[in-house]
C-alpha cells in the first residue's frame, strides 16, 4: 500500500480551512505552523503567539526582521492591523482560560478518547521540553491535531491509547493526517474525510483506534 | 522607599553582592528580552551553585547558556530548554544539573501567585501526565485538578526597553514576555535597559511594570543571540 499520501503542506492547507473568519488561533510546531500560509483569503485570522501577541502576520521580509518582533520559534514576523503585546502571564491566561478559538498543535500519538501525546519520545535522548503545549491543549475551545498518520517505522499514531508520555488527557476534538479528517466525539472517533484514492478501510488498517463511519467518506479537498 | 537610588553604574556593579547559592529569575523569550548583560555580569562574577528559573537553557554562550559553560548553575527549572541549550544539554546528560521541567504557563502562574502573595493554587494542566507526579489531587467543579505551588527567587534579572529613575518600565514589542511577571517575583529585580529618562518622562498610560517591584537599574546595550 504504497499510494501517495497528503503532503506536510497539503495536511496544513486542509486544516487552515476549519478556521473560521475572525478566529484567535494558536498553531504549534511543525505542520501547524505552515497553517498560516493556506488561510482562505476571504478570512482574517488573528494569530496568537504565547510571548505574547495577538495579530501576528507574516514572516518579515529580509532587510525588514525586528527581533523583538518574533514568534515562539525565534522568527521574525510582522503584525495585522488590531494586533496587540502583552505579558507570557497574559498569553497563557488566553491559552488555559479557553479564551482561544482554535489551536492546532502536532502530535505523536492521539488516542481514542483525544488524549494527546506530543511533547517526547520515550527514550529519546535530552531533557525534551513542555513549553506551551500542555497549557494550550488543556484550555483550546478547540484543539485539532496535525500529524502524519502513521510513524516513520509504520506504526499507526492515532491509538487506542497513548504509549509515550501524555501531554494532555480528552483535549482533542479534531485530528487531520496524510490519510484522514477525524473527529473525537462521544460515540468514538468518526471518520469525516478520507485522502483521495484511499478507502475507509484501508485508513483503518492504517490505525490503531478503531473508527466508525456510515455510508460514503467524501474524500479530503486537496491543494495541488 | 520610592526615592532611594536605584541606579547602578555598571551590570557588574549591580550584581556585585550576589552570593553563591542564590535563585535568580531570568527574563526572556525566543532571543528577545533576555538581561544578557547582567547574566554576562553574572559569569564575571563567577557566583556558584545558581538556582536559575528561566523558560529556556541558553543559546550556545548566550542568554543562560555562559553560566552553564561555566559550571555555574546547579539547579534549573524551565519550560524548554530549547535545541540551543548545548552547555546545559551536557551536563544534563551527565547527570550533573538538576531539572523541573514546568508547563510554561504555570511557570508564568506560580510566579504570578508568589508575587501576589498566593502560596499555592489548583490547575487542570497537566492532570495525567508525569507534571502531576507527587501533586495533590482533587475534583473541583468537576474538573480535576492539581495543586501547584508559588515560585518567586532571591533575585530577578530582567530587560526592559526605558526606565525612568524610580524604576518605571516600558517594553518593546514581544521582549516583553516573561519580564514583568519575575519583576514582582523576587526579592530583588535587577533590570538592564536601553535608555533611563527623569520621572514624569513616561507616560503613566504606558507604563508595564509600576517602580515598586522594581530594586536596581543599570542602562546596557542590549545584547542579542540568535
Amino acid at each position: 500500500m504504497s499510494k501517495p499520501r497528503l503532503t506536510r503542506e497539503q495536511i496544513a492547507a486542509r486544516a487552515a480551512l476549519e478556521l473560521p473568519d475572525g478566529a484567535c488561533v494558536n498553531l504549534g510546531w511543525g505542520i501547524p505552523n505552515l497553517t498560516a500560509a493556506y488561510v482562505p483569503l476571504d478570512r482574517t485570522i488573528y494569530f496568537h503567539s504565547e510571548n505574547g501577541i495577538l495579530g501576528m502576520g507574516p514572516r518579515a521580509k529580509s532587510g525588514e526582521e525586528d527581533f523583538d518582533l518574533v514568534d515562539a520559534m525565534k522568527v521574525p514576523v510582522t503584525l495585522v492591523p488590531g494586533a496587540s503585546f502583552f505579558s507570557q502571564v497574559d498569553a497563557h491566561v488566553m491559552t488555559r482560560g479557553g479564551h482561544l478559538d482554535v489551536c492546532i498543535l502536532g502530535g505523536l500519538q492521539v488516542s481514542e478518547k483525544g488524549d494527546l501525546a506530543n511533547w517526547r519520545v520515550p527514550g529519546a535522548k535530552g531533557a525534551g521540553g513542555i513549553g506551551g503545549a500542555m497549557d494550550i491543549s488543556v484550555g483550546a475551545e478547540r484543539l485539532i491535531v496535525t500529524m502524519e498518520h502513521n510513524a516513520k517505522d509504520g506504526s499507526p499514531k492515532v491509538v487506542k491509547t497513548c504509549t509515550y508520555p501524555l501531554t494532555a488527557i480528552e483535549c482533542v476534538n479534531t485530528i487531520i493526517t496524510d490519510l484522514a479528517v477525524i473527529d473525537v466525539t462521544p460515540r468514538g472517533l468518526v471518520l469525516r474525510e478520507v485522502a483521495p484514492g484511499f478507502t475507509p478501510e484501508e485508513v483503518q488498517a492504517a490505525t490503531d483506534a478503531r473508527l466508525v463511519w456510515s455510508g460514503k467518506v467524501p474524500d479530503i479537498p486537496v491543494i495541488s | 522607599m520610592a526615592h532611594q537610588e536605584k541606579l547602578f553604574t555598571s551590570p557588574d556593579a549591580a550584581v556585585a553582592d550576589i552570593p553563591d547559592g542564590a535563585s535568580i529569575l531570568f527574563g526572556g523569550f525566543g532571543g528577545a528580552g533576555f538581561p544578557n548583560n547582567l547574566i554576562q555580569a553574572l559569569a564575571r562574577r563567577g557566583t556558584k551553585n545558581l538556582k536559575i528559573i528561566s523558560n529556556n537553557c541558553g543559546t550556545g554562550e548566550g542568554e543562560a547558556g555562559i553560566l552553564f559553560k561555566n559550571r555555574q548553575i546547579r539547579s534549573v527549572i524551565s519550560a524548554f530548554p530549547g535545541p540551543g541549550a548545548k552547555y546545559f544539554q551536557e551536563q544534563f546528560d551527565e547527570g550533573a544539573i538538576e531539572l523541573e521541567l514546568v508547563p510554561q504557563g504555570i511557570l508564568c502562574e506560580r510566579m504570578r501567585a508568589y508575587g501576589a502573595g498566593i502560596p499555592a493554587f489548583y490547575s487542570p494542566v497537566g492532570v495525567g501526565t508525569e507534571v502531576a507526579r507527587g501533586k495533590e489531587e482533587r475534583v473541583i467543579e468537576g474538573r480535576r485538578v492539581i495543586l501547584e505551588k508559588a515560585l518567586g527567587a532571591d533575585y530577578a534579572f530582567i530587560k526592559a526597553d526605558t526606565a525612568d529613575r524610580l524604576g518605571n518600565l516600558v517594553y518593546r514589542k514581544a521582549a516583553r514576555n516573561f519580564n514583568p511577571v519575575m519583576a514582582t517575583a523576587a526579592k530583588t529585580t535587577i533590570v538592564e535597559v536601553e535608555r533611563v529618562v527623569d520621572v514624569g518622562a513616561l507616560d503613566p498610560e504606558t507604563v508595564v511594570t509600576p517602580f515598586v517591584f522594581v530594586d536596581r537599574i543599570v542602562v546596557a546595550k542590549g545584547l542579542r543571540y540568535v
